[in-house]
């Protein structure tokens, strides 16, 4: 029907057009290819293409040994690698059967919440740049540059970390860090109510995303989204609650619902789980147990033969490591399940109907990490 | 790395009312080149969130000229290639650099851009090196590399501009010289 190489077609016998969108547009959050049909400014279909960014990393993970293939994850979904990668240890200790020392529970738990502020620090001034605004932008990175400060003096890196392996985290805290995690919730509190107060009661912001891409809970569960694009839809699906992992259990936090399913519930709920993340960083950060930060494991693993599945909450929604076993030092089969693919598969449906420039809109307020959806 | 005051390359001489300027127009336009560069918002993967980190506050590449990030290729003059290359965004790659008007330069970020880095062993997708698409004239080491490193690159390349290379000198140099070369390069520039 239509020719990838040229950018806008109309089509025969209908007032129709298709328009293509990407892969090189600032739009698109990195190389998404989005074929549009269009009527006017009502968009008919969205048809998005993947692969721009394929890297083939379940296939290279065959390849690499227990301990190794937990790297390649980081890249997959860079804004929350620390939780990928969080996924991949707890799936291989399920295989080990080893027991987590509790000081390593409570820095992983520490370390995801700070990734899921400093992801949603991000999303944040993403959208609002999706939306118009560029101050957002500069504000949200002067939050996240703090949290990445922590994380290289912990972590030794800014963006990839691999800190988790299986049995624990690779290093100690470092000295510094309480301190500077404390320093950080303090500061970020105030924040908090200057991002409300900027963006979130901007008239002009609320008219650009009230009411448009209406997604129904039925929806939601059955295209298989998770994450705060479900939770925006009123479907409870956050898996530190469903399915508590670490110390989840023991903390006091509140699962973010909101039942409007339009663009702005969706900016509510992740704005709404700052605010939550916040709260468990406080319960934890006081009293950090001391001990191992990390299980005596062997040094070359091999997980018993079987099929070990491990789901955890992400950013974005619901991050799955599924490892089949053959007993041997390297899996023979992963299948990463990455919250950002089902998410984008619901745009087609709730893009339906709408004006073409809501789209980024909607777009934006999906978070997508098109790296996690290629893989 | 110590950032040098930005000298006009050329000399006033004052005369009553006014002065007259002397300078080579190669230089000039080089000097005026150098200090515009403005880069392709092109960015793939993980390497591109250090590329807003880079434009963000704290790094603030607009103190060199960098700021003004296109989204078309037709008004940029740097494509940053923030990212892994597979073979099927090559095409585009290469499409994107023909469409980009000359003077064009290109920064390969990262250690996937650069050699296919993590992604070089075992995969059949990623293309091994941006080099094997389009040329490349300053490679940044680091998975992701960190923001300094990345404004650290892109004053590298100002310098070769300023020095009047051509694409192939830049090249050749790269390859020859390494680190030595640039070095020297940047006590005289």
């Amino acid at each position: 029907m239509y020719r990838e190489t040229e950018v806008i077609q109309t089509i025969p016998g209908t007032d129709e057009m298709v328009l293509n969108i990407g892969p090189q547009h600032p739009a698109t959050h990195g190389v998404l290819h989005l074929v549009i049909t269009l009527n006017g400014e009502i968009i008919k279909k969205v048809e998005p293409h993947l692969g721009y960014i394929h890297r083939s990393i379940e296939k290279m993970c065959e390849s690499l040994s227990y301990r190794q293939f937990i790297y390649s994850t980081s890249r997959m979904d860079y804004l929350s690698s620390h939780i990928n990668n969080h996924a991949c240890a707890l799936c291989v200790e399920q295989g080990l059967e080893v027991e987590i020392p509790r000081r390593a529970q409570y820095i992983r738990v520490i370390m995801d919440e700070l990734t899921r502020i400093a992801s949603h620090c991000l999303w944040w001034g993403a959208m609002a740049m999706d939306v118009g605004a560029l101050t957002p932008f500069f504000l949200a990175f002067r939050e996240r540059e703090m949290i990445n400060d922590i994380m290289e003096e912990t972590c030794g890196a800014r963006l990839t970390m691999n800190y988790m392996v299986p049995g624990g985290v690779m290093f100690d805290l470092h000295p510094n860090f309480v301190g500077r995690v404390k320093h950080f919730i303090a500061h970020f509190k105030s924040k908090i109510d200057e991002y409300d107060e900027l963006v979130t009661g901007n008239i002009i912001f609320q008219n650009r995303l009230k009411n448009i891409g209406v997604l129904r809970p039925e929806d939601a569960i059955s295209y298989g989204c998770s994450g705060p694009t479900a939770r925006a839809s009123g479907v409870s699906c956050d898996l530190r609650k469903h399915m508590p992992y670490e110390i989840y259990p023991e903390l006091q936090f509140e699962e973010v619902l909101d039942n409007g399913g339009d663009s702005f519930a969706r900016y509510l709920v992740r704005l709404t789980e700052l605010r939550q993340s916040m709260h468990i960083l406080e319960q934890l950060i006081d009293d950090i147990p001391e001990g191992d930060f990390q299980a005596k494991t062997k040094a070359v693993l091999k997980l018993p033969k079987g099929e070990y599945y491990q789901p955890i909450e992400t950013a974005r929604g619901e991050f799955g490591v599924y490892i089949v076993s053959d007993g041997s030092t390297t899996p023979y089969r992963i299948k990463f399940r990455s919250p950002g693919f089902s998410n984008l598969s619901v745009l087609d449906h709730i893009s339906r109907g709408q004006k073409i420039g809501d789209l980024v809109a909607i777009m934006g307020s999906l978070d997508l990490v098109i790296p996690d959806i290629d893989r | 790395m110590e950032v040098k005051p930005n000298k006009f390359p050329g000399t006033v001489h004052p005369t009553p009312g006014g002065g007259i300027l002397i300078s080579k127009m190669d230089e000039v336009i080089n000097w005026a080149r150098s200090n515009s560069l403005w880069p392709l918002v092109f960015g793939t993967s993980c390497c591109a969130i250090e590329m807003m980190s880079a434009a963000s506050a704290k790094y603030d590449w607009s103190r060199f000229g960098f700021e003004v990030a296109r989204a078309t290729p037709r008004q940029s003059d740097v494509i940053i290639i923030a990212g892994t290359i597979v073979n099927k965004m090559a095409p585009v790659l290469k499409r994107l650099y023909d469409q980009m008007a000359d003077p064009k330069y290109v920064i390969a970020m990262g250690a996937c851009a650069t050699s296919g880095g993590p992604f070089f062993y075992n995969t059949y997708s990623v293309v091994k090196g941006a080099d094997h698409v389009i040329p490349v004239d300053v490679y940044v080491a680091g998975c992701p590399p960190r923001p300094e490193a990345l404004i650290h690159a892109l004053m590298t390349l100002q310098q070769k501009i300023k020095q009047g290379m051509t694409r192939e000198q830049i090249q050749s140099d790269m390859k020859t010289a390494g680190n030595a070369g640039l070095e020297q390069m940047m006590k005289q520039g």
